[in-house]
Parts: structure tokens; C-alpha cells; sequence
């Protein structure tokens, strides 16, 4: 039996494809040092060796003879955490900002929502790269500056979604039941409220690993961190002479976005309970 | 009059953001691991001393909080950006030499982005359902999916380095000499391909908003009232359904305008585009932190600026907006 979700998740293709390659890329990250042949850092055969040519070599190595295989593979952890780890924070800013606004309108809505919007209008890769260049590179720093610039839509959809689930029926009895505000806001608003938050929720995963990775193009990284973005940077000065060092990494964020954009697409739509019925 | 009240306002609220950004500029210097001075001056000033008192007292670094926080505030009014000591330049200077080159890639880009967003959109809801539909779906999910850096790399080598059609490097051709008409024809094909790799993403963001807002529109009332008098379908898209669902997008774009700038930083470094973006690449090179910030700060009052705009423009283009 498969529950409705399911079955208007699995009928998006699209989603089914996603949610496949997005497994595929978790598995990879939780197995890395058990299937990576090599320290993504080490210098371990000769510099700008062309893919496919040396047996455990599969996709070349670098300007400094690192392994381009193992890279992407502790790449892929990085990149899922950080990318989880900001949208949760970002969640949290957002959830509690967008909830109180939505809940007690009036006079703190319309300040919260005016701080809301002054967020907004500040371009966001900027702001990023500012805040992770002050407070030095290192995976806190650019966490907090993803989720710094993400926040903001998910505050202004916690609050719409607040603002008409507020006057319903059993947001009234939970009042006249005598329940505290914490508890109506947690237990009774909040629940209703998660279909379009989780959908937001998967494409900030996908837009703060985009976030994540051309900070580390840029050499805004956590040193420490071997990262897809890391990869294609450094490849950029000898574009001309080894196209594979920028290609492969640069392939892994697209699949793994595009996963993520798709699986969101799935969510939304499995989450749509008025799809149902409807034949596509 | 209640057109300009609201215009006021907005103005307003444009100046107070510019305002909060400096504010928080102000706190990210004083916030930042380490002497203020030496973030002020670059990795420079911290040697020596002598010179790193001198430089607190020029700064004002020895007055309370607040006093800096108003002497920095005046400053940023007056249009002092600071010094860079990097470049031994003033960095408003700097940024206002830079600053030619990023309008016209991010104005090319935006514009491109429009056109082509709108237009593949309006075939693709327009073709709903077809095979036609379906292909540009997937094109505009894949340039959503793809980052901004990676895709111009890839355009340098396929364009540049396998089919030299394209050059991918700079402004203009080094020491040609060229003037007039010659020099314009130089830049635009200089221009071509960062103004495309920008474009692309939000072209796909632009396709797919339109897709979504012409299926809406196509259903309402007044779609039904046109098509029962018997106006032309070519007519009803264009004249109806397009020009209503337009006023979304232009919203969104007028917000995006500004994040393009932001997106410029990588599109300029990949081609050594020598706008703002590219300065703010060197000074995180080179630890210019007061160039930096001083970059941000016109980005941002860039991006605010476009807001305004639009929603001026919007108002005027749309009369049921309630002021």
C-alpha cells in the first residue's frame, strides 16, 4: 500500500529521478573515506594527469597531483553539510520571526516584517562573501553567512501562512481551551503550517549549496574542507591546458542541485493534497 | 498626491536600508577577529607600531563607540568610502572607475535575461503539454541548477579555447588601438559571453515565472470574456494574458537586478572583467578589507536603488495598484 504522498511523489518523474541521483550522493557522502582511494589533499601521482589514462586515476588529478575522483567524494560531504546545516539555521531565524509576526501582527509584524524587507533588499553573494571574509573561513563561519542571507522568504512564508491559519476555528479553541501562546504557536499553528516549509525548506538546501561552492570558488572555503567550488577554483588558471579539473566537480553541483530542485518539485507536489484525483 | 506620499515613503525606506548597511558594515570591521586597525589597513599596518597609533587616531579608533559609529555615518554621507592602502587610492575612486563596466555587463545581462525569459516562457506556456514545453522546462531547471562560475568557465572553453570565436578575457583587445565604432564592436564581442553566463540563470528563473503566471492568467474571466467575442488566440496571449502576467516578473526582476550585481563578483572574476565584482575578488586577495566593504556598500545601494526604480515604474505601468 502506498500512502497518498507517495503516490503523487512517485508521479512526478522528475522527483523519482532526483530523489535517486540525491540518494546516490548521501550514500556517497556517508561511505567517503571508505570508498575514496586516496587523501583528497595528497599529492599522490604525477600533476595534470589526464583522465582515464592510469588505473586508479578515473577522472586525473590536479596542478598538484592530487586525486580528482577522491576530491569530489569528500566534497560531497561538505557540500551536504553545509547545505543542511545553514538551511536549518536559516529555518529556525525564520520559523521564529516569520511565526511571532504572523501570530501577534499589529505593530511587531510591521516592524519584523520592515527589518524583513531592508534584509532583502541587500544582495545576498555579497553580503556572504563580506561576512565569511571578516570572520575568517571555516565551515561555522560560512553556515552562519549562508543562513544570514537565506532566512529572509522563509520569514515572510511562516508569516502569511501564520497570519490566516490564526483565524481558524481551532487556533479559537485552543485559546478558549486556555493552552499558553508558546503551545498554540508549537502545537497547533506550526504543524499546519509545514507542507510549504518543507518544500522551501529542500530548495534552500540546493540554493545554499550553490551559495556554499562559489564561496569556495572564490578562496572564501574552510581551508580545511576539500569542497567541489575549492576544485573548480583552483582549476581556473589552467582552464586551457586541463579542462577535466574544472569539468567533473563543477558536474557533481549541478547534479546535485538539480536533484534537490526536482526532489522539492516532488514534495510540493506529493504534499498538494489537491492533486489528488487528478490525472496527469 | 497620494502618488507621491507613497514615493516618499519608499524613498525613505531606501535611504534608512542604505543607513542600516553602513551601520552593520561599521559593526562587521569592529566585530572581525582581531585589531580594527590592522582589518582597516590591511596586514600592512600591524607591523609597525608607531605607525598603527598614528593610524588609530586617524581613524578615531580611540573615541567611544558611538562617536565613530556618527563620524563613520557622516563620512559614508559625504561619500568618503576610506582609503585604500592596498592601492594607495581613495576607494570611492576605485569603485567609481569600476563601476562603467559592471553597469554595462549586469545591464546587458539583465536585459538578455528578460527577453529570453520571457520570451521561452510565453512559448512554453503557450505549447503547454507539447514536446516544446517539456524541452524548455528542462533547460531552464538545468541553468537554475548550474552555478554561475562553472557555466562561464565552461563557456571560455568551448567558445575560447576550442572554437576561438569568442574572446574570454577582459574588456577590450590589449594595446589595438582601436577607436569609434571599432572599439565599440570590441567590447560588445568582449562583452558577449559574461553578459550571456550571467543571463542564463535568471533567464531561467524569468522563464519559468512567466510559464507559471500566463497558465494563471489564461484562466481567469476576462481571458473567457476576449476568447467568447471572438478576439484572435495571437491576440488574447499577447494583449491579455501576456501583459498581465508580465507585472510579477517585472517585480521579481527589479529585485533580482540587484542580486545580479552580487553575481557579477563571479561572472567578472572568470572573464578578468575589470568591474566591481572583480575588485572585490582582488581585495579579498589582497585583504582590503576597507576596499571590500566599501564595494559592498555601493552593491547594496546599487540594489536598493534598482528596487525603488521598479516599484516606481510599477505603479505607473499598473493603475490598480492600491498606494
Amino acid at each position: 500500500m502506498k500512502s497518498p504522498f507517495w503516490r503523487r511523489f512517485t508521479r512526478n518523474k522528475g522527483a523519482v529521478a532526483g530523489m535517486a541521483v540525491l540518494l546516490a550522493v548521501v550514500v556517497v557522502a556517508l561511505l567517503g573515506p571508505w570508498i575514496a582511494t586516496n587523501d583528497p589533499w595528497g599529492m599522490v601521482q604525477q600533476p595534470f594527469l589526464r583522465p582515464w589514462t592510469e588505473p586508479g586515476f578515473a577522472l586525473g588529478t590536479d596542478t598538484l597531483g592530487r586525486d580528482i575522483l577522491s576530491g569530489m567524494i569528500y566534497g560531497a560531504r561538505i557540500s551536504l553539510l553545509i547545505g543542511a546545516v545553514s538551511t536549518v539555521v536559516a529555518l529556525l531565524i525564520g520559523i521564529t520571526l516569520g511565526a511571532v509576526a504572523g501570530y501577534f501582527g499589529g505593530l511587531v509584524d510591521a516592524a519584523l516584517m520592515r527589518f524583513t524587507e531592508i534584509f532583502q533588499a541587500v544582495p545576498s553573494f555579497a553580503l556572504a562573501i563580506v561576512l565569511v571574509a571578516i570572520f575568517q573561513p571555516s565551515v561555522g563561519s560560512i553556515v552562519t553567512a549562508i543562513a544570514i542571507v537565506s532566512w529572509p522568504p522563509v520569514a515572510r512564508l511562516v508569516r502569511s501562512e501564520f497570519l490566516t491559519l490564526r483565524q481558524r476555528d481551532f487556533v479559537q479553541a485552543a485559546l478558549l481551551a486556555g493552552q499558553s501562546t508558546p503551545r498554540i504557536i508549537l502545537t497547533q499553528i506550526l504543524p499546519n503550517a509545514m507542507s510549504p516549509i518543507i518544500v522551501m525548506a529542500s530548495l534552500m538546501v540546493a540554493t545554499a549549496i550553490l551559495l556554499e561552492s562559489s564561496l569556495s570558488f572564490l578562496g572564501l572555503g574552510d581551508p580545511n574542507q576539500m569542497s567541489w567550488g575549492y576544485m573548480v577554483g583552483s582549476a581556473r588558471t589552467v582552464l586551457r591546458q586541463a579542462w577535466w579539473m574544472a569539468l567533473f566537480p563543477g558536474l557533481a553541483i549541478v547534479l546535485t542541485v538539480l536533484a534537490l530542485n526536482l526532489v522539492g518539485e516532488g514534495l510540493s507536489d506529493g504534499l498538494n493534497t489537491r492533486l489528488d484525483g487528478r490525472t496527469k | 498626491m497620494k502618488r507621491l506620499q507613497f514615493m516618499l515613503t519608499r524613498v525613505l525606506q531606501g535611504l534608512l536600508a542604505i543607513v542600516l548597511i553602513a551601520t552593520v558594515n561599521f559593526m562587521l570591521v569592529r566585530a572581525a577577529p582581531g585589531d580594527p586597525v590592522s582589518v582597516l589597513a590591511g596586514e600592512a599596518g600591524a607591523s609597525d607600531p608607531q605607525f598603527v597609533a598614528q593610524l588609530r587616531t586617524q581613524f578615531g579608533l580611540d573615541q567611544p563607540i558611538t562617536t565613530q559609529l556618527a563620524t563613520y555615518l557622516g563620512k559614508v554621507v559625504t561619500l568618503d568610502l576610506g582609503f585604500s592602502y592596498r592601492q594607495q587610492q581613495p576607494v570611492l575612486k576605485l569603485i567609481m572607475d569600476r563601476l562603467p563596466a559592471t553597469l554595462l555587463l549586469t545591464g546587458s545581462a539583465f536585459v538578455l535575461s528578460l527577453l529570453f525569459g520571457v520570451t521561452l516562457g510565453a512559448l512554453s506556456a503557450r505549447r503547454a503539454g507539447t514536446w516544446v514545453d517539456s524541452a524548455i522546462t528542462v533547460v531552464a531547471l538545468i541553468f537554475y541548477a548550474t552555478p554561475l562560475y562553472w557555466l562561464a568557465l565552461m563557456a571560455v572553453l568551448v567558445f575560447t579555447v576550442q572554437l576561438a570565436w569568442l574572446p574570454g578575457f577582459g574588456f577590450s583587445t590589449v594595446g589595438s588601438g582601436l577607436t569609434g565604432f571599432a572599439l565599440a564592436w570590441d567590447i560588445a564581442q568582449h562583452l558577449l559571453l559574461p553578459a550571456l553566463t550571467l543571463a542564463l540563470f535568471y533567464m531561467a528563473v524569468y522563464a519559468r515565472m512567466t510559464r507559471a503566471a500566463m497558465l494563471d492568467v489564461a484562466q481567469m474571466d476576462f481571458v473567457k470574456t476576449a476568447r467568447a467575442k471572438g478576439v484572435k488566440p495571437g491576440r488574447i496571449l499577447r494583449a491579455h494574458v501576456l501583459r498581465n502576467a508580465l507585472l510579477p516578473v517585472v517585480t521579481l526582476a527589479g529585485i533580482q537586478a540587484g542580486g545580479m550585481i552580487g553575481g557579477a563578483v563571479l561572472t567578472e572574476t572568470v572573464f578578468a572583467w575589470p568591474g566591481i565584482g572583480r575588485l572585490m575578488f582582488d581585495a579579498l586577495l589582497q585583504r582590503d578589507y576597507s576596499l571590500l566593504l566599501g564595494s559592498f556598500l555601493v552593491t547594496a545601494a546599487m540594489a536598493v536603488l534598482f528596487n525603488l526604480i521598479t516599484d516606481l515604474v510599477y505603479t505607473l505601468v499598473d493603475p490598480r495598484i492600491e498606494l
